[in-house]
């Protein structure tokens, strides 16, 4: 009995690994940059612009994502909207996502590199999905409540500093209709 | 009259006259204009030159700076071989510090203690995409001493050793010693993770938290929130003698040159589709849950089940479990069947304007628990605080009332109040 469930066990690991497809040695890679932004853009991938951030969006930055900020934000942008590629650790490794930034709210918000040994659930649909149509409000929170993941809660919190960061930057983008002072 | 007009217009022929230049004149300033020109032409190819010269140049420093960053960025994201080895390496840890103070019936059971009750680090390696180390080693209790009976302060013990390997997008496999996918703090136990400043008893007394095996395990995980779990474990060593006669918590063999006679099957499947859900069963079948067979204790299964929700601030935690042991000795026991449940309704405030505190939280949670022991037959209210500075800190407060099942038992009622202080990194 024993035996033929250990048996059994391997069965279904060589099963798995054959149907697995892909050779080992792939990253755990959802999207990649380019195949998210040619779905963001409609094929047409607007050249890539660079936001340097100064001394005080710096500190803004670091409020939101908990951490130094990189010396140079790079986004895509065409027609009011903007898209980033954001990397924010969760418990232990950086999670990859993207971001895009319709006239100021979150059109979408998708994993493209997932390390983390918990919280799986930030990569699929029926998360990422309550945060659409979200914005920064005021105190630079998210408009709307994302409800947490047990066991999770790192990874869930890492994806609320990108999506905050990411609204933040649309903001001193070129593809800012609103100034500043009214963009909220 | 007459005259007077001729001379006029005479006049003004004559300086019409003088006021033209002659053609070496005119030859000489267009000579002139035409040098002039050409000067001008120079100078605008050269300013041309100049400016084309400037944009190489904006562009070679454009490139250069461009270049610069990316290589301060690589550098900061492991650019050198020892770096690139450190990123794919993390440490972390947690740990909890306890004060409790017991007010028992029975008076000489009453204590006040506080003691570090466990603290623990960890180091995980990626050894590349697809494959990777997790490990945690803990301390109980602060210490660990060698004395000649046995007793010490602690213990000191591995956790968690194992390999994991993605085997594609939605499953994975793991090697070695690892977290029994059982309940809820069995997998996910860092202080600021959950409410009071003990750890609820059903996952003490029935799901014996923390419990680890040694063995092999596949796992799933799908769009649609479906998840699933299958392992091959060593199994629990039920002790067949002494005051711990079957009790479940005394069967962990915590790794250690543990008997693989008898191993354990365990399967899990959860749902977190819809979020702020999660819910989530296991059943783990024990050929031989001491291990040794003709002794009373027999095969057994444990089933349990657990639901979480979460809405804004609010989340209700509930959990059920329960063993079915076979044997005549556990049956005669009455330890054929133990079993377990609690509810957790709790609020987390966000409290930004309070600056230093970043939230608030308060709970509530009946238990009752019903293990082979007297002392683990009992029903137990408890309410309390948590207050979190910052997500990976937080200070503990609450009360507890536990009544014992049993009046032989009465004495071990107690009414405490614990202070905690925790944290993660």
């Amino acid at each position: 009995m024993q035996m033929r469930m250990i048996i059994g066990l391997i069965s279904m690991l060589w099963m798995s690994c054959a149907s697995a497809g892909s050779a080992p040695g792939d990253e755990q890679v959802y999207h990649t940059q380019d195949d998210y932004l040619q779905g963001v853009f409609q094929g047409a991938i607007p050249h890539p612009g660079t936001i340097w951030p100064d001394s005080a969006l710096r500190g803004q930055l670091k409020d939101i994502l908990g951490r130094k900020p990189g010396l140079r934000f790079r986004y895509w942008g065409a027609d009011g909207k903007t898209a980033w590629i954001l990397d924010q650790i969760g418990k232990d490794r950086p999670i990859t996502a993207g971001v895009v930034i319709n006239q100021g709210k979150i059109e979408d918000i998708r994993v493209l590199v997932f390390r983390e040994s918990r919280g799986w659930e930030v990569k699929y649909d029926f998360f990422t999905r309550q945060f659409s149509e979200l914005w920064l409000d005021s105190r630079q929170e998210l408009s709307g409540s994302i409800d947490n993941i047990t066991g999770a809660t790192l990874s869930v919190n890492a994806m609320k500093r990108m999506a905050r960061a990411a609204l933040l930057l649309h903001e001193y983008s070129n593809q800012n209709t609103q100034t500043l002072a009214n963009a909220r | 009259m007459k005259t007077t007009i001729t001379a006029l217009v005479l006049t003004l022929c004559m300086s019409a006259s003088a006021a033209e230049p002659d053609l070496q004149t005119l030859y000489e300033l267009i000579k002139q204009q035409g040098e002039q020109i050409a000067d001008l032409q120079r100078q605008l190819a050269e300013t041309q030159g100049e400016v084309a010269e400037t944009r190489d140049e904006v562009k070679e420093t454009g490139m250069q700076l461009a270049s610069t960053v990316e290589y301060i960025e690589e550098q900061g994201d492991g650019g050198s071989s020892a770096s690139s080895w450190a990123d794919r390496t993390s440490v972390g840890g947690y740990g909890e510090v306890h004060y409790n103070d017991i007010d028992a019936d029975d008076s000489s059971r009453d204590f006040k203690e506080t003691d570090i009750h466990r603290y623990v680090l960890f180091v995980n390696h990626e050894f590349n995409d697809r494959v990777r180390f997790f490990s945690e080693v803990e301390i109980e209790h602060g210490l660990v001493k060698d004395t000649s009976d046995g007793s010490n302060g602690g213990e000191v013990e591995i956790e968690q050793a194992y390999i994991e390997l993605d085997l594609n997008d939605n499953h994975q496999a793991k090697a070695g010693l690892f977290l029994t996918p059982v309940g809820i703090l069995n997998e996910t136990h860092e202080p600021p993770t959950f409410y009071g400043v003990e750890r609820n008893d059903v996952e003490n007394v029935i799901l014996p938290s923390t419990w680890w095996e040694n063995g092999a395990m596949l796992s799933g995980q799908y769009e649609n929130g479906f998840s699933w779990d299958f392992a091959v474990t060593s199994g629990l060593e039920v002790p067949t003698s002494g005051s711990s006669l079957g009790r479940i918590r005394s069967g962990r063999q915590k790794s250690s040159n543990a008997s693989a006679e008898d191993l354990a099957y365990t399967a899990r499947i959860g749902y977190s589709g819809i979020p702020g859900l999660q819910l989530s069963a296991t059943f783990q079948h024990q050929t031989d849950i001491s291990q040794m067979s003709g002794d009373g204790i027999d095969e057994a299964d444990l089933i349990t089940a657990h639901a979480i929700y979460n809405n804004g601030g609010f989340q209700l935690r509930a959990l059920w479990a329960e063993w079915d042991i076979d044997g005549t000795l556990i049956e005669a026991l009455g330890g054929d069947d133990q079993s377990g449940w609690y509810v957790e309704p709790s609020y987390r405030f966000n409290t930004p304007e309070l600056g230093l505190l970043q939230s608030i939280g308060i709970y509530t949670r009946f238990e009752d628990v019903e293990g082979i022991r007297s002392q683990d037959q009992f029903e137990q209210w408890e309410f309390g605080f948590n207050f979190w500075p910052t997500d990976n800190v937080v200070f503990k407060i609450d009360y507890r009332d536990r009544e014992h099942d049993l009046a032989s038992a009465s004495g071990r009622d107690f009414k405490a109040i614990d202070l905690g202080v925790g944290f993660q990194f």
